[in-house]
């Protein structure tokens, strides 16, 4: 079982860095999350600054912005996923081995969890080059790496359940960027947040959770937000190409 | 595993795309070292039936049962068994002969201290020594064909199954590949479909004709040819056309 996921995950990888795709998003978001870096640390460093420390002030918002851009980005990491599979007839080279419908999806969410983590990695280097001057909260840094980590895993998921409902790569980028965009958005039926039901709206934003990680807030109920929102996804897709196959 | 030589037996197989029947109540058996040519129009249910044999697609009703393995209540077992090439090659193009051999091989749970030798045996049965470190997309439709075929055989399971093995292929590469079976039939059952007549009596053991679902002919090649008969005027008759 783990060596077939473990190997499912390997081939994504190694397909993955032989694509300019990976490296291009690699260094897009790795340039445009240090101008996000740059931008406050430049600020914060000016005499009239009201900051109120240097975590707070510089990582927080540079972690803050990472989201966005990697929310913005991921629709194109997941997009080829399985409908690339479908699309080169490779998906029956998978469905005839010796290996489960579970064992494919959760070795192709691997695969790019492990990519995603590759950029948490990459952009954590640049907060943590400040370490050689000053100090820095690292409890607070250590919320926010698992924050953008859970938020990773749960929009990997899904891209890539959305990857599996067709053969076209476009398709499955549109529609994810679409899902993630409205996830962001639910939360404007939460401005009027007196009534019970803008409530649920603005607990169901992608972001909201994120920020109390942000701001070192360590709540087991925004845990589970992601665990669920990526367990239910990743469920979705094993279904999906199960029914696949009995009705396809 | 029966007394008999039979690999696979089929029974019963029904299959529906929406109202539409792709294949209806289809029963056969595979014995040990046969090669079976499935023959019949386009949109027969050819492929729908070989993708049910490997487990790719699940059929509505039916059984399929490999050396003794359910394809449903034991599929890792009975797919172990199987080497299947579908019609549209299930290619990387981005990666080497070598890494894809590699991969496919580890699917099929080949063990790591035999894994080596199996890929350099497999690639010199297809004919692929000196294409390892190249691009499969950069090679020529026959060696794509040849690395196609070389995933089906590489963990040599007792049964192979080929969707059009020769189609597109130019008629030096054909009789290649042909040869290249012809040697395989020695130590593996075949089932390969086709519409090419002359191919099934080129190879072929067994003959299965399958029109609009059904099975309309299996009989053994020999029987078949004894009398006048020409395949090409018995495939006619039975799939509706005018001989």
């Amino acid at each position: 079982m783990i060596n077939n996921i473990i190997l499912i995950a390997g081939n994504e990888l190694r397909r993955f860095f032989k694509s300019t795709l990976a490296w291009i998003i690699l260094a897009i978001i790795q340039f445009l999350v240090a101008i996000f870096f740059y931008v406050p640390l430049v600020m914060y460093l000016q005499p009239a600054s009201t900051a109120s420390g240097l975590t707070d002030a510089v990582v927080s918002t540079m972690y803050g912005f990472a989201a966005y851009i990697i929310l913005i980005m991921s629709p194109l990491l997941t997009m080829r996923l399985i409908s690339e599979e479908r699309q080169l007839g490779t998906i029956r080279l998978l469905f005839s081995s010796p290996i489960s419908i579970t064992e494919i999806v959760l070795g192709k969410f691997l695969g790019i969890t492990i990519f995603y983590l590759l950029i948490l990695l990459m952009i954590t280097l640049m907060p943590l080059s400040l370490l050689f001057g000053t100090q820095l909260d690292l409890g607070q840094i250590a919320s926010s790496l698992v924050g953008l980590f859970l938020l990773m895993t749960s929009v990997a998921s899904i891209g890539l359940f959305l990857s599996s409902l067709t053969s076209s790569p476009a398709m499955a980028a549109i529609s994810t960027f679409g899902t993630i965009l409205f996830l962001l958005i639910i939360k404007i039926g939460g401005t009027n947040s007196s009534s019970e039901v803008a409530l649920v709206f603005s607990y169901l934003s992608i972001d909201k959770h994120y920020n109390n990680f942000l701001s070192g807030l360590f709540n087991s109920v925004d845990i589970f937000y992601y665990i669920i929102l990526t367990v239910f996804f990743i469920i979705l897709c094993i279904w999906r190409l199960d029914s696949e196959r009995t009705y396809g | 595993m029966k007394k008999d030589n039979t690999l696979i037996s089929i029974n019963g197989l029904s299959k529906f795309y929406g109202q539409k029947h792709a294949i209806e109540d289809v029963s056969f058996t595979v014995h040990r070292g046969e090669i079976l040519g499935l023959l019949g129009p386009n949109g027969a249910g050819k492929s729908t039936t070989m993708q049910i044999i490997c487990g790719v697609i699940a059929a509505n009703s039916g059984s399929v049962n490999i050396a003794g393995h359910d394809i449903i209540d034991a599929p890792k077992q009975a797919k172990q068994n199987i080497g299947f090439l579908p019609e549209q090659l299930p290619l990387y193009g981005d990666l080497t002969v070598d890494e894809y051999l590699f991969y496919s091989a580890k699917l099929r749970g080949i063990k790591k201290q035999s894994l080596n030798d199996q890929i350099i045996s497999c690639k010199r049965r297809c004919g692929l020594e000196n294409t390892g470190t190249r691009l499969i997309q950069n090679l020529s439709k026959g060696y794509k064909q040849r690395v196609g075929i070389a995933q089906a055989i590489i963990h040599m399971p007792p049964i192979i199954i080929l969707d059009e093995p020769t189609s597109g292929l130019d008629p030096k590469q054909i009789l290649e590949i042909r040869e290249l079976m012809r040697e395989l039939s020695k130590d593996h059952s075949i089932i390969i479909s086709t519409h090419i007549l002359s191919e099934v009596e080129a190879i072929c053991d067994r003959v299965l004709v399958i029109n609009e679902g059904n099975i309309v002919l299996d009989q053994y090649l020999k029987e078949l040819l004894a009398g006048d008969n020409s395949l090409e005027s018995v495939f006619l008759h039975l799939t509706g056309g005018s001989s």
